[in-house]
């Protein structure tokens, strides 16, 4: 894959117009790889001039900074500001909420000050100008979608229609769980969750919210956050129903049914 | 003289009853300011619309609304029926009958037309809440987090309500009946027929006026000092969010709720540990990391304690309550407040706190459900009085990993990959760009 990297770019004088925030999940879990790959297919169709931090970017902190290691997701915040700012990053997109909370409402105080953007919004938007051309019949019209919301995109920063404004150029049959949008439930993996075991309890988290998607009656479960994937993902195994439910990401949707 | 009697009595009894009711408020208040300093005054506007939203409108609330409706005539009923009280406060001193009904003439009527039919509907819906407690047991409400005291307390002001508002209907019945029957000053100030009371004066027809004497003196006594016992309650009970609903609005967090409090001692040690060249000579490290007890806590979160009702809306979200997990974000706030009344209470014995071998974390609130948080905002979003838990939860968790190094084995090795991976998990920092190199 053809993919800019920031120093490249910067030793030659270009300045790319957004700087795509890869995060761990994306750059190192198998799964979330895909998704990265899924929206750096749509960057290029789209012909958006971005690059990637490539090795020199790093975990923002942000599961230290849940579990209580305040030193740890100091360092790394520091870390980070100091490449990006070094490189006069104006505008970064993510497909991690995480990534897009932290960056976007904690490292301004920091002195890391950017506009950040997450994927589901960027998404919408190209959408929206006309840049993402759907295709006459995509694999998943007339599908039944179920969308979950991730807790650090929706309650925590109030994105909850540009998912399903996203999720309507699919031009599926788009149905709610019975928790959605402020009153989503958790996939269980936020908080640094996603690094432990679960607390003992009668049942997991993610089995909990995969038993609510399922009595959708969906056939692809979207989401837009690498960890709520994994928890759904294994939740869809848990049930044996990996063969006719299909977790998938926004973006991966979008590359699959796009010009 | 039977007159200045009860005048003396009434004014003995209001003024008690005031006065042990302030005192009690400036000792929360006092204990509230033991927490942290925290600046809340930014934003006034939106501070204020916050207060005319959440608290006057009971915005939260509507996100069920038939029991929005219910609680909205409990609460309308109790705040507009204390215009009556108003009067029978000025009767009781002046030692005069319904001052107001020649004064008001027909606005009178209606105003107490307009109070006995909120009195209906507040017992009403009082009536509705108590089978919802005790006979249908929503789950929130037979969570083991209301064992004991709470779930009595909820009950108690359930039942005081409907007997208030029963004892205001009665007054008004008897003294039609006896208005009705010529007697006495109650002829002297006739104020008519009013709707509710209207249709219960038949069953006190038979009553000598003796008896109706005594009925209506005892239900005016009995409302005024129930009033004033029940506003001595609401500092001891769950209640008091009728109060502290509304400064709890105006101080409400106003941040992204996905942002955390930032740290800034140490933000400033990390900084001069990179850049020594800035770190001042005489640069001290914070005292405490995070939150042990009450007093690490901010004001905000004490305020936060004292506001909550115990709804339960918080835990019935909570992903891991939900789960069977310890965590339930309803005990953490009612920890808290437990906490600071003993701690409040210690420090009024002693002057100053004097250790007693405990603290909110640990003793009160236990490392499994902290660990059991996944920081998803679900109880933040519920609670009609904006208390976050989470605030509290993340500050307790601060303390436990950077004071105790107290962490699951697990996170300590996704510490040390992100300290020297870049990554939570242990891959090697120059694979990062891998994937780059791969096929879609």
């Amino acid at each position: 894959m053809k993919v800019p990297v920031m120093s490249e770019l910067y030793a030659n004088q270009e300045r790319p117009d957004i700087l795509f925030w890869v995060g761990c999940a994306g750059s190192f879990d198998q799964r979330a790889q895909k998704i990265t790959k899924a929206f750096v297919s749509i960057l290029n169709k789209v012909n958006v001039k971005y690059a990637i931090l490539g090795k020199e970017e790093a975990c923002t902190g942000d599961p230290a900074r849940r579990a209580g290691n305040e030193f740890l997701f100091q360092m790394m915040a520091y870390q980070n500001i100091q490449v990006m700012n070094s490189y006069e990053i104006k505008k970064i997109v993510t497909a991690c909420p995480h990534c897009f909370n932290i960056l976007k409402n904690e490292y301004p105080q920091l002195g890391g000050s950017y506009e950040v953007i997450h994927h589901a919004v960027f998404l919408q938007q190209l959408i929206d100008e006309g840049k993402i051309k759907m295709k006459e019949s995509g694999d998943f019209k007339g599908k039944r979608i179920t969308y979950h919301d991730s807790c650090y995109l929706g309650r925590a920063n109030n994105i909850y229609e540009a998912p399903r404004k996203v999720l309507e150029a699919l031009d599926a049959e788009l149905v709610e769980m019975k928790r959605c949008g402020s009153r989503g439930l958790c996939c269980g993996a936020g908080g640094a969750q996603m690094w432990k075991e679960e607390e003992k309890g009668s049942t997991r988290i993610n089995y909990e919210r995969t038993n609510q998607a399922m009595e959708t009656g969906a056939s692809v479960i979207a989401s837009a956050c690498p960890f709520c994937n994994t928890m759904l993902t294994d939740g869809v195994k848990n049930k044996e129903k990996e063969d006719s439910v299909q977790v998938l990401d926004i973006a991966e949707l979008i590359n699959a049914s796009m010009q | 003289m039977m007159h200045i009697v009860s005048q003396i009595i009434f004014i003995i009894a209001a003024a008690a009853g005031i006065g042990l009711f302030a005192k009690r408020i400036a000792g929360i208040r006092k204990n509230i300011l033991t927490g942290r300093d925290a600046d809340y005054a930014d934003q006034p506007l939106r501070r204020w619309k916050n207060v005319l939203l959440l608290a006057f409108g009971q915005k939260k609330m509507f996100r069920n609304p038939l029991v929005a409706v219910l609680h909205f005539f409990v609460y309308a009923g109790f705040i507009i029926i204390n215009i009556e009280v108003l009067e029978i406060v000025l009767d009781g001193i002046l030692g005069t009958h319904r001052l107001f009904a020649p004064l008001l003439g027909s606005l009178y009527s209606f105003l107490i037309n307009a109070f006995e039919i909120l009195a209906v509907l507040v017992i009403v819906s009082c009536a509705v809440f108590l089978i919802r407690r005790n006979i249908i047991k929503l789950k929130r409400f037979i969570s083991k987090d209301l064992d004991g005291w709470p779930r009595s307390d909820a009950n108690y002001i359930l039942i005081t309500e409907i007997v208030l508002m029963l004892l205001f209907l009665t007054m008004n019945a008897t003294d039609l009946v006896l208005q009705e029957k010529g007697y006495g000053y109650y002829a002297e100030n006739p104020t008519g027929r009013f709707v509710v009371s209207g249709m219960l004066a038949p069953l006190y027809g038979s009553l000598s006026e003796a008896t109706l004497v005594v009925i209506e003196r005892s239900c005016w006594w009995l409302h005024i000092l129930g009033i004033l016992a029940f506003m001595n309650y609401l500092p001891y009970s769950k209640h008091l969010h009728i109060l502290l609903a509304f400064p709890n609005a105006y101080y409400a967090r106003l941040l992204p709720k996905g942002e955390m409090n930032n740290m800034p001692a140490v933000q400033k040690e990390v900084l001069y540990a990179m850049q020594p060249e800035l770190a001042p000579a005489d640069a001290v490290p914070p005292a405490r990391f995070g939150a042990r007890d009450v007093f690490d806590l901010s004001w905000r979160n004490l305020l936060d304690a004292y506001s909550c009702t115990e709804c339960g809306r918080c835990s019935a979200a909570c992903p891991a309550t939900l789960t069977g997990k310890a965590l339930s974000p309803r005990k953490i706030m009612m920890d808290t407040r437990d906490r600071v009344e003993e701690t409040g209470k210690n420090i009024r014995l002693n002057g100053a706190f004097k250790d007693d071998g405990k603290t909110l974390l640990h003793n009160y609130i236990t490392v499994e459900e902290l660990r059991a948080c996944t920081t998803c905002n679900a109880c933040v979003e519920e609670c009609p009085v904006s208390i976050s838990p989470l605030e509290i939860i993340l500050e307790l968790r601060r303390s436990l990993v950077m004071e105790e190094s107290n962490a699951p084995q697990e996170w300590n090795a996704m510490f040390s990959n992100i300290e020297n991976n870049f990554a939570p998990w242990q891959f090697s920092p120059g694979d990062r760009d891998k994937w780059t190199g791969e096929t879609a």
